[in-house]
């Protein structure tokens, strides 16, 4: 990453801010020319993102699968691997995670079968994660293509299974029988009514609680442990590392492990927390979502956190324009997104010798006035 | 064209008059004036961070001098970038070469200068003026072999035969020989005096007197960004030219004191290590004793960074034995650093940048890279960032780091300050062995110092020290006995009592 | 028999129809990586040209100037690449990537605005694309036994865009073996120091080649849209840029193994649709989705090496700075 002669707060506060706003702009722009007003279109998204009944419930929704693949990305960025197969690890998380419960679900009693499925998610995706990250430290292979190889593999293998081996008997499309009763994980406006406080309804689930654990978590791991030391260093400096008594190849891999493995709990979301079956691509995009969440939250679980929640409302106020608008559908979405993508990932620094200026700017103006006065 | 003997009325090929050179606060090239015969071979010597490259690469168009003039074959020429370099008449061979590996001779010949036409075309027609130039100045290669198929001397010829398909009138080559095996580099010099034949007029960069003497006519000595001497190789020897390079050793008084070496420690017995083309290391047999400091001088590039590796576990020896502590290393049992760390063994490496801190972590943090297992800085998988600062606080502490901010980025201290961090990292480790190369390399005099007395200060304890330096005067002044080494070999191991600048000089030079 | 040959000269037929859209993104992609960009975006940038040509040639009912504004379209966008790339050598991987999510973003949206059919363009009609070039006694030879068919289906009766594919491959290998631009092409994706020092512009010589990817993306999205299919359907694209990318570099960075990866890549999509629902003896059932895979994971067992070895443009990826 390039260096900057901006102090920290303007580095990291100001820029990306100033990448969003670009990004927003622009947006803005497409959505005039076809002939919306966009500050209508952006008041609508705001309501329907936070002020809606159950608006926020969905919004955080949404957040939560972010957390888990944007948790993922970070996670190998740290390592300075680009781990693009989120959506492929994810839904390995979601077979993981039926082929538990459809397996268990009429022996044990529900919670145990919940209890026992979470952590085979994580597993899934993890071994999902691990051979891409296999073949980049043994044999060399570039993991950016890898891991959009083994997204298309997962995505046809999900296909094979759910249309045939797991297909709910009688069933016409591919998708499993629905768990039993109670394997699941309760949604929050049930909790919250049922102990008083009232909510509206929204698929938001336990999955949000876990994924901001899941978070502490991986803060934990990356700024407070030895293996998160290493990774880190990895990424800067593997002859670094070598140094230090330690295989590059060797953390790469648990690296891969410990990234697919976080992509692998998304699953938890929409399928315990909504489906509580195993439907085809319930991924739908939101690996992707979690490279622009990992990008714009900087690699930090806090940012992460913050970025998830953007990327919530824009999902969800998507939803209501669509529903409101006839000329705009939720692949809006996906083009504020891409926008985001493009001018905080790839053009992260094109605002740079702007500020630069600015910045010089007014601390020279402040030194002359202060000679001055 | 003209023979050795009229060259002498000739105008001179280049004359370099006043040329100056700044970065920031370093003075590359100050005040430099040369003047090269036309048709002439001519030599410049000087140790690492003389000037040569600077110099070198004004003339080829890489910087722009500060001020002075440049005039080539007695026209005033400003030289602005590669091509005016280039149109001058001026060639350069790099001294890694810029050549594409996948590419045939031919195609890498005529890059850049293929001609008007379809390619084939060009390239029939190229064929047959580089065939001419190739056999006019005896530099035979095969045109359609893959260059990366091709030994290094091969790949340096098809540099040579570059330059001069452009038109080069002066070709410069920039330590050409450090890639040759002995054999190449006789090879090389054939193809010089051949092209001296021809009246191409050669400038030959390096700091091996060696060559100097076997090739040019004419040298110039470089030292401290200066020209400090020219004279005709007829007129001089290789004990002159060494002195004139090193100049006097400058010798920090008062820091050494007698020793009282103990038990051996590290003991290495006929090491050898491969790499590719000759060998990295060959034969190398010494032993180092507690309480010692055993120096090991030579030019770098003569394997004592990787002999240092070898010793830190980072690399694995091909041939012979290393024994710590009564622990042996061998190429059927290596070592890893974890391994060689827990034999008692530290290791500040020479390139503090890449190996030695990371860059991007806080002091703190490159401060406890190799120590994170340690008690001191967590229990079982933990970090604590807070007994990690503490440490860090009490290592600025004891080793006057400046600033003393275990949260500052390391990158952000100066080059002393952050060899104080690696130091005091490697020595609070109290080893039995400590390995240190280049410690005091982008240093300033006062944390010179200071590092000097650290490591004397250590050796009192009883620690055997072994360290690789291209700095003479800090080998001279830190060192019980010397070790020089040179093309991978060792040249033999002197007590301080004997050594002085001049004989560990010529050793360094290569010159038995 | 008869029959048997009838069905695999059609799949053969599919496989060109198939292979077509792939073949034009694997030489954009090869002209582009070979110049020392990463482009994941082939993908995007097909999707957004499909969009522009069905646009166009419904509005104006041409396919020509259809194929030139997905063209044109398609540049745009590689510009937008290479700009953040070599310009201001941003991450590679991210502006692939960036684009392909706006694309499908940004196709429909326009798409609504432009006919309200929920991000479709309006059916093409017969004038509106490139039809099939049906070539002169095709009916009357179909008759002659083995070979009539052959020149009936799978010579005869394909639109011009593919013919345009199969040539773009000669034209592509021409550029790079025989052309000076080529030759500097080569050598700035290996070692771009050396094009430096020869005197030769690293960064016109990258925009050019992201150029020629962004026409020849172009070219494929057109022909998804109004040569192959007769209108835009949103994410039409299905991935093919992938695979495209994938049969680059399964031929290993050069023009005709890419070719024949993604004849063979077409193939088993192919011979996939073929046997759908067809059981066979012995095996039942056929498992068409693990046909479909083999693309993806023959391209995985490539790069681990265990089939031959994937060699990438030596310099690839790494934005250009120069040395002082």
């Amino acid at each position: 990453m390039m260096r900057t002669s901006l102090p920290a707060w303007m580095d990291i506060g100001l820029l990306p801010l100033i990448n969003i706003l670009a990004a927003f702009v622009v947006a803005g722009v497409i959505i005039a020319m076809i002939g919306e007003n966009p500050f209508v279109a952006l008041m609508v998204m705001l309501k329907g993102a936070f002020v809606y009944k159950g608006a926020l419930g969905y919004t955080l929704f949404y957040a939560t699968n972010f957390i888990f693949t944007g948790l993922a990305v970070a996670v190998a960025f740290h390592a300075m691997l680009f781990n693009i197969g989120g959506e492929g690890q994810a839904a390995m998380g979601g077979l993981g995670l039926g082929l538990v419960a459809l397996a268990l679900d009429p022996v044990l009693p529900a919670f145990l079968v919940v209890l026992l499925a979470i952590p085979m998610a994580a597993v899934f995706g993890a071994i999902w994660g691990l051979i891409p990250g296999w073949l980049q430290a043994r044999r060399g292979s570039h993991i950016v293509i890898t891991t959009i190889m083994f997204n298309f593999i997962a995505a046809s293998v999900m296909v094979w299974l759910l249309a045939g081996m797991l297909m709910a008997p009688g069933q016409m499309s591919p998708e499993t029988r629905s768990f039993a009763d109670g394997v699941g994980l309760a949604q929050m406006h049930v909790i919250f009514n049922a102990i008083g406080i009232p909510m509206a309804r929204s698929p938001l689930n336990l999955s949000f609680v876990i994924a901001l654990g899941a978070s502490f978590a991986v803060w934990v791991l990356i700024w407070r442990t030895r293996l998160g030391y290493i990774i880190r260093a990895t990424g800067h400096s593997e002859r670094a590392v070598i140094y230090a008594g330690h295989s590059p190849q060797r953390i790469i891999m648990i690296t891969m492990a410990i990234s697919g493995a976080l992509a692998g709990l998304m699953a938890l979301n929409e399928i315990l927390g909504v489906q509580q079956r195993v439907i085809l691509n319930f991924t739908s995009g939101y690996g992707f979502t979690g490279i622009a969440v990992a990008l714009m939250g900087r690699n930090h679980p806090v940012g992460i956190i913050l970025a998830s929640l953007l990327f919530g409302a824009l999902y969800q106020g998507g939803a209501e324009l669509d529903f409101e608008f006839q000329t705009i559908t939720r692949e809006m979405v996906l083009m504020i997104q891409g926008l985001i993508i493009l001018f905080s990932g790839a053009l992260a620094y094109m605002f740079n010798p702007v500020l630069e200026k600015l910045y010089h700017l007014v601390v020279f103006a402040r030194q002359e006035a202060r000679g001055d006065g | 064209m003209t023979s050795a003997a009229g060259v002498a009325e000739m105008p001179a090929a280049i004359s370099l008059s006043g040329i100056c050179k700044t970065f920031g606060a370093v003075r590359a090239n100050q005040d430099i004036s040369l003047e090269i015969q036309a048709g002439s071979i001519h030599g410049i010597v000087g140790e690492n961070g003389a000037g040569k490259s600077t110099l070198v690469s004004i003339l080829y168009g890489f910087y722009t001098a500060d001020s002075g003039s440049i005039q080539v074959f007695g026209e005033d020429i400003s030289i602005g970038s590669t091509a005016e370099a280039i149109s001058a008449g001026i060639g350069m061979v790099h001294q890694h070469f810029m050549l594409v590996p996948t590419f045939t001779v031919l195609e890498n010949i005529i890059l850049g200068s293929e001609g008007s036409g379809g390619l084939q075309r060009s390239m029939a027609r190229a064929r047959e003026e580089i065939t001419r130039l190739a056999s006019t100045y005896g530099l035979t290669v095969d045109l359609d072999a893959i260059v990366s198929d091709l030994p290094v001397g091969v790949q340096q010829r098809v540099e040579i035969l570059k330059a001069l398909y452009r038109g080069a009138r002066i070709l410069i080559l920039d330590e050409p020989t450090g890639v040759l095996t002995p054999q190449e580099t006789d090879q090389l010099f054939e193809i010089l005096r051949s092209l001296k034949e021809q009246g191409v007029t050669v400038l030959f960069i390096t700091h091996k007197l060696r060559e100097i003497m076997a090739v040019t006519d004419q040298v110039s000595v470089m030292r401290g960004g200066e020209m400090v001497a020219h004279r005709n190789i007829s007129a001089t020897s290789p004990a002159e030219l060494a002195e004139l390079m090193v100049g006097r050793p400058v010798l920090i008084e008062g820091i050494w004191h007698e020793a009282s070496p103990g038990n051996t420690v590290l003991a290495a017995e006929r090491l050898g290590l491969d790499g590719g083309g000759a060998p990295l290391i060959d034969e190398v047999s010494f032993e180092v004793r507690a309480g010692e400091i055993l120096g090991i001088a030579g030019v770098s590039g003569n394997g004592q960074s990787e002999l240092l590796e070898l010793l830190a576990g980072i690399r694995v020896p091909t041939r012979g034995q290393i024994t710590i502590n009564g622990h042996s290393i061998s190429p059927d049992q290596p070592a890893s650093p974890s391994m060689i760390r827990s034999l008692g063994v530290a290791h500040v490496p020479e390139d503090r940048h890449a190996m030695g801190l990371v860059l991007p972590f806080s002091a703190a943090e490159s401060a406890a890279l190799g120590y994170e297992h340690t008690p001191e800085i967590g229990d079982g998988f933990w970090f604590d960032p807070a007994r990690l600062n503490a440490r860090c606080s009490r290592l600025m502490a004891d080793f006057d780091v400046r600033p003393p901010d275990p949260a500052l980025k390391s990158s952000l201290f100066s080059g002393g300050n952050q060899q104080k961090i690696v130091l005091a990292r490697e020595i609070s480790a109290k080893p039995g062995l400590l390995l240190v190369g280049q410690p005091t390399r982008g240093v300033d005099i006062g944390a010179i110092e200071f590092i000097h007395r650290q490591l004397i200060g250590l050796r009192d304890q009883g620690c055997a020290i072994v360290l690789v330096s291209v700095e003479l005067d800090e080998i001279l002044s830190l060192s019980d006995r010397i070790m020089v080494m040179n093309g991978g070999q060792s040249m033999g191991i002197i007590d301080r009592g004997r050594a002085d600048a001049r004989s560990v000089g010529l050793l360094m030079a290569g010159v038995a | 028999m008869a029959d048997l040959w009838l069905q695999f000269v059609l799949t053969i037929d599919a496989t060109l129809r198939v292979a077509t859209p792939l073949v034009f993104c694997a030489m954009a992609g090869l002209f582009s990586e070979r110049s020392g960009i990463i482009d994941i975006s082939l993908e995007g940038k097909m999707l957004l040209s499909a969009f522009a040509a069905a646009s166009i040639a419904a509005i104006t009912g041409s396919p020509w100037l259809g194929l030139v504004c997905a063209v044109v379209v398609s540049v745009c966008f590689s510009l937008i690449h290479g700009f953040a790339c070599i310009t201001h050598k941003g991450n590679q991987v991210i502006s692939g990537l960036a684009i392909n999510i706006l694309a499908s973003g940004l196709t429909v949206t326009i798409g609504i605005a432009l006919f309200s059919q929920g991000g479709q363009t309006p059916f093409l009609g017969s004038g509106e694309r490139f039809g099939p070039l049906i070539l002169p006694f095709a009916d009357a030879v179909r008759a002659v036994p083995v070979i009539g068919v052959i020149y009936a289906e799978v010579i005869s009766g394909h639109n011009l865009l593919v013919w345009g594919a199969l040539f773009s491959v000669l034209v592509t290998g021409y550029i790079l073996t025989r052309t000076r631009f080529g030759l500097w092409l080569r050598a700035v994706g290996e070692k771009p120091e050396a094009v430096d020092t020869a005197g030769i512009s690293v960064v016109r010589l990258r925009y050019q080649a992201v150029i020629i990817a962004g026409i020849l993306c172009g070219f494929a999205g057109a022909y998804l849209s109004i040569a192959h299919g007769a209108g835009f359907v949103r994410e039409m694209t299905a991935g093919k840029g992938y695979i495209a990318l994938a049969a680059m570099i399964f031929g290993n960075w050069r023009p005709v193994p890419a070719l024949m990866a993604c004849l063979m890549f077409g193939f088993l999509d192919a011979l996939a649709a073929r046997l759908q629902g067809v059981e066979l003896p012995g095996i039942g059932l056929v498992p068409t989705d693990l046909i479909l895979v083999l693309p993806y994971v023959l391209t995985v067992i490539l790069l681990a090496g265990f089939i031959g070895k994937a060699t990438p443009p030596r310099a690839i990826g790494v934005p250009y700075i120069k040395e002082r």
